[in-house]
């Protein structure tokens, strides 16, 4: 008598988590084996850990009369702006307010405007370039055309015009910056990998399964594209986070916080050009400048992941 | 190649004509028009805002005001602007647009050639600490916040330093009783630049030809000759010091620029040539004995070229926003500050103006762009 061997079936959403798991392990392997990434990464948690201990910071330690980031003003001292001391380890702002409170108020929103505006770019370039790879033809001529249009057309020029057409918040650029800046290479770079999955045989196998086109975009198609999707979101991140504080500077938004606006306050209350007051001008720069660089460099770690090509070994 | 070119060009005036349309409207749905910003003051009485509403044209509808706009301008008339009242668009643009295409051009064409040379140089010696310290130089510059780096570099090299002045395009101290305009010195500076620069060109072109021992003498020649003749021409001329004036205000912003463009092209062309070590007939190139300098400028970066030119068309309409910050830090009077100057007034053909003429810069940067692809890949032919 033989014995049996019980088949357990598995939940297919286990094999799924498995093998999702094996795949993010040696991603990540390939991720740490560069410095360059590892860098970046840690910049961007230090940023993420600097956001959020302003709320904590506010409801312990600091009174939110003094410290807080828009309405906030030190009586104790009497001229503003003030160099750093104890009390206000970065100074005040001409205007009396914390610099390191208003420095740690706007990371949050630098994170929430640059992912949301890369989430919103990336959706439209991957949608864009795996339809216009599925269906080809006039489809793919018009989208392309599109895309051509969307790479040529200068965009901060647009966005100045716009700032004075609508009152824009923090919500609303991103939103205008995720639809108008940088879909058109991302687009394109996602079409070329597009064509390349397009002719695999798992694509031909949906097809004769009775598969739908939106089906077969959706489901068999897009998974393949999504890592070389978020590859393009790291440096629209960049993008995002750069036009905001570009336009903030100019004092054409109506962010009631940001590190551009800082940069502009210290513009037009006159202390742009003068070194003793440098806690007003260059935390804030070099915030910009560390994120952007943060979420560059992690992108050109994961651009060594996906690609093979670019490895060392 | 000529039907391509057709095409293009076809495609070009539809995208223009598009371009114009979506910014024109862009402008005009801006709340306030420039007769609200002219007649501020209370005492004025709301009869004179609409007669100058009317004098001006805008009480008619928009897609009337559009439609003759895009009439009058393919018949060459750009109308007058609202700011300065009776100059003429056109006349504006003149005179701003060789500044801009100075500082655009230099500033694309060094940091091109200098990412390219330092890219590729990079990528061979990967893994040396020069290689490391020149990938942060190259991040840092690439993702640096613009008007910071351009106040950083006025801090330094105006105010510190003293070397450079702090902005603007002339001192105009110095151009009092001036017999000539700035702009035609300015006119007279690029064109003498531009014949020296292709004096240069030819002279180096032709020492490939000589034998190898000459070929330096010939190189020095071709380089000292033209500059001594262009220090010769402005000094006989009597117009030195004031083509001295705007030459010393030039240099700090075309500084900027390229440094601001050169960080992500030598970051591509490293990351590009990269790529092409990595093929089969870099080391067959190899094992068949090439010297090491030929393998690289002739094998590799030949070939690592090509998605840095892509790269390059990309990066245009980057490298034009980028200009009009750095116009706007250094108050330099180009398009991009004459452009963000309008728009914030409502001002409606001088930003059209001006944006029609980034429009054109763009578009034609693209298809030079596209059709330099042609000389460069030669496995691209365009039908």
């Amino acid at each position: 008598m033989t014995t049996q061997t019980k088949i357990v079936p598995i939940p297919l959403w286990r094999v799924r988590l498995k093998l999702f798991w094996k795949s993010l392990r040696s991603s990540w392997a390939l991720f740490a084996e560069n410095p360059v990434g590892l860098i970046g990464l840690g910049m961007i948690i230090f940023f993420g850990l600097f956001a959020l201990a302003h709320p904590i910071l506010m409801n312990t330690v600091w009174e939110p009369r003094v410290y807080h980031p828009t309405m906030g003003y030190d009586m104790e001292i009497a001229f503003h702006p003030s160099q750093p001391s104890a009390r206000h380890l970065l100074g005040t702002d001409p205007l009396g307010r914390d610099v390191l409170s208003q420095l740690m108020y706007s990371t949050r929103y630098e994170f929430v405007l640059g992912i949301l505006s890369a989430v919103v770019t990336v959706v439209i370039a991957t949608t864009i370039g795996a339809v216009s790879a599925y269906y080809g033809g006039i489809v793919d001529t018009l989208l392309m055309r599109f895309v051509d249009l969307v790479i040529m057309v200068p965009f901060l020029p647009i966005l100045i015009v716009m700032s004075s057409l609508i009152k824009i918040g923090m919500l609303e650029l991103a939103l205008v910056i995720g639809v108008l800046s940088g879909f058109g290479s991302t687009a394109i770079v996602v079409k070329s990998q597009a064509l390349l999955v397009k002719v695999k045989p798992f694509i031909e196998a949906a097809r004769i399964a009775g598969g739908g086109d939106f089906h077969i975009i959706f489901k068999h198609m897009l998974p393949n594209l999504l890592p070389i999707a978020l590859l393009y979101m790291m440096f629209v991140v960049t993008g995002a986070i750069f036009s905001e504080a570009v336009l903030s500077f100019f004092g054409l938004t109506t962010i009631e916080m940001s590190w551009g606006l800082m940069i502009n306050i210290t513009q037009t209350q006159g202390y742009l050009m003068r070194f003793d007051t440098w806690f007003l001008l260059i935390p804030a720069s070099l915030a910009i400048t560390l994120l952007c660089a943060a979420f560059y460099l992690v992108g050109r770690a994961l651009d060594e992941v996906v690609n093979p090509r670019l490895r060392r070994r | 190649m000529w039907k391509f070119l057709a095409k293009r060009l076809l495609q070009m005036a539809i995208t223009l004509l598009l371009f114009q349309a979506a910014t024109y409207f862009l402008i005009d749905a801006q709340p306030g028009d420039i007769a609200d910003i002219m007649t501020m003051d209370p005492n004025i009485p709301p009869t004179e805002r609409q007669r100058l509403r009317i004098e001006l044209g805008l009480d008619r509808p928009p897609a009337e005001r559009f439609l003759i706009y895009i009439r009058n301008f393919y018949t060459g008339n750009l109308g007058v602007s609202f700011q300065e009242y009776p100059k003429p668009v056109i006349q504006i643009i003149k005179e701003r647009l060789p500044r801009t295409l100075v500082l655009f051009l230099s500033a694309s064409l060094v940091s091109f050639w200098a990412g390219f040379v330092t890219g590729k140089i990079l990528a061979w010696r990967r893994g040396s600490f020069i290689e490391y310290a020149s990938t942060i130089t190259g991040v840092t510059l690439y993702t640096v916040f613009t008007p910071w780096f351009a106040l950083m570099m006025i801090w330094l090299f105006a105010i510190k330093l003293g070397w450079l002045p702090a902005g603007k395009f002339l001192d105009p101290v110095k151009w009092i009783g001036a017999p000539v305009t700035s702009n035609m010195i300015f006119i007279r500076m690029i064109l003498t630049a531009t014949a020296a620069l292709i004096l240069m060109f030819l002279g180096f072109w032709l020492s490939n030809k000589v034998p190898r021992k000459q070929r330096f003498f010939v190189r020095l020649a071709s380089f000292l000759l033209p500059v001594v003749a262009v220090v010769l021409y402005w000094r006989l001329s009597g117009m030195g010091p004031y083509a001295w004036d705007i030459a010393t205000h030039l240099i700090l912003p075309v500084l900027t620029v390229t440094l601001i463009a050169y960080g992500g092209t030598m970051l591509l062309m490293r990351t590009s040539m990269l790529e092409t070590l990595r093929e089969d007939y870099i080391m067959t190139a190899r094992a068949k004995g090439l010297p090491d300098n030929v393998v690289r400028d002739k094998h590799a970066a030949r070939n690592a070229l090509l998605p840095v030119w892509t790269g390059l068309v990309f990066s245009i309409g980057g490298s034009i926003s980028g200009g009009i910050i750095t116009e706007t830090i250094f108050s330099w009077p180009g398009i991009g500050l004459a452009l963000l100057n309008a728009a914030l007034v409502a001002d409606i053909p001088l930003a059209m103006g001006a944006f029609t003429i980034i429009g054109v810069m763009t578009l034609a940067s693209h298809l030079i762009a596209d059709i330099g692809y042609a000389f460069i890949d030669p496995r691209i032919r365009y039908h």
